[in-house]
């Protein structure tokens, strides 16, 4: 990863699918039915079964592990979860884009600003990665 | 609405959470990724004790919030250092600020996750939205 402020990072894409929402409720704990189930999900006023902020954000941490070469650099992780990822049912799901530049470099850790985005919907507000060396 | 007095309060610890290798993998994997033995977790791995302090604060009789009707509005990580297999893991959450807006509570929590020493892994801190819910 270039250390340069300003440098953009290789952007990554990822798909999300709803079984792998339910893979990620039994791993996370995190069984709230707005993940898995359409009819709960639109009758609290969502537009259908929505990722968990913490998916989108773990999808945006596992950009950040490729960006640093190696896992475990991460020192600082952090979002708002302002849109929200309408997973559609069936096999293709949805694609979530992760973007970033190298905002700021000192005293051995590099700060990047992240963009997250799902069709043309930012996602994730002000998402930021601080990485180690 | 959530009782203003919230404010300030801290929680007991979680139930102690053993770090598999086999956990690590599977909450790798869902999130399409792979994980190989001796790895550090993914940074998000922590969510899994945080999430249990917030399950606790929400499910506590004082509380009584349904997670239905919770939006994780916001989510920040401070790492000391990355999560290993093996690791024992607790959380113990801190309600930090607490207002309504628009007939919403925002619940800022903040969770010291910490090892079996006792030792500072990372700070995890969670704004929940809890909206009122037509019942």
């Amino acid at each position: 990863m270039s250390r340069e402020a300003g440098t953009e990072l290789p952007t990554q894409r990822f798909t999300v699918t709803r079984a792998a929402l339910v893979a990620y409720a039994e791993a996370s704990g995190d069984h709230n039915p707005i993940h898995q189930d359409e009819e709960v999900a639109r009758s609290v006023g969502l537009p259908g079964v929505i990722a968990h902020g913490m998916y989108t954000l773990a999808l945006a941490a596992r950009a950040a592990d490729t960006w640093a070469g190696a896992p475990g650099r991460v020192v600082e992780l952090g979002a708002k979860f302002t849109k929200p990822v309408v997973v559609p049912a069936g096999d293709d799901g949805v694609e979530v884009v992760v973007a970033g530049v190298v905002k700021k470099v000192d005293d051995g850790l590099t700060t990047v600003g992240m963009t997250v985005t799902c069709g043309d919907d930012k996602v994730l507000g002000m998402p930021t990665v601080v990485l180690r060396g | 609405m959530v009782d203003p007095s919230l404010s300030g309060r801290t929680f007991p610890p979680t139930a102690p959470h053993d770090v598999t290798a086999d956990h690590v993998r599977a909450f790798a994997e869902a999130t399409g990724s792979s994980w190989a033995e001796g790895d550090p977790a993914p940074p998000t791995y922590p969510i899994v004790v945080a999430f249990a302090a917030m399950q606790d604060l929400m499910q506590d009789p004082e509380v009584g919030i349904e997670l239905r009707h919770v939006i994780h509005g916001e989510q920040r990580f401070a790492y000391e250092r990355p999560v290993v297999a093996g690791d024992v893991l607790t959380a113990t959450l801190t309600v930090e600020s607490l207002r309504q807006r628009g007939g919403a509570d925002f619940i800022g929590t903040s969770s010291a996750v910490t090892d079996a020493d006792g030792a500072l892994v990372c700070t995890a801190k969670a704004t929940l939205i809890h909206t009122a819910g037509a019942e």
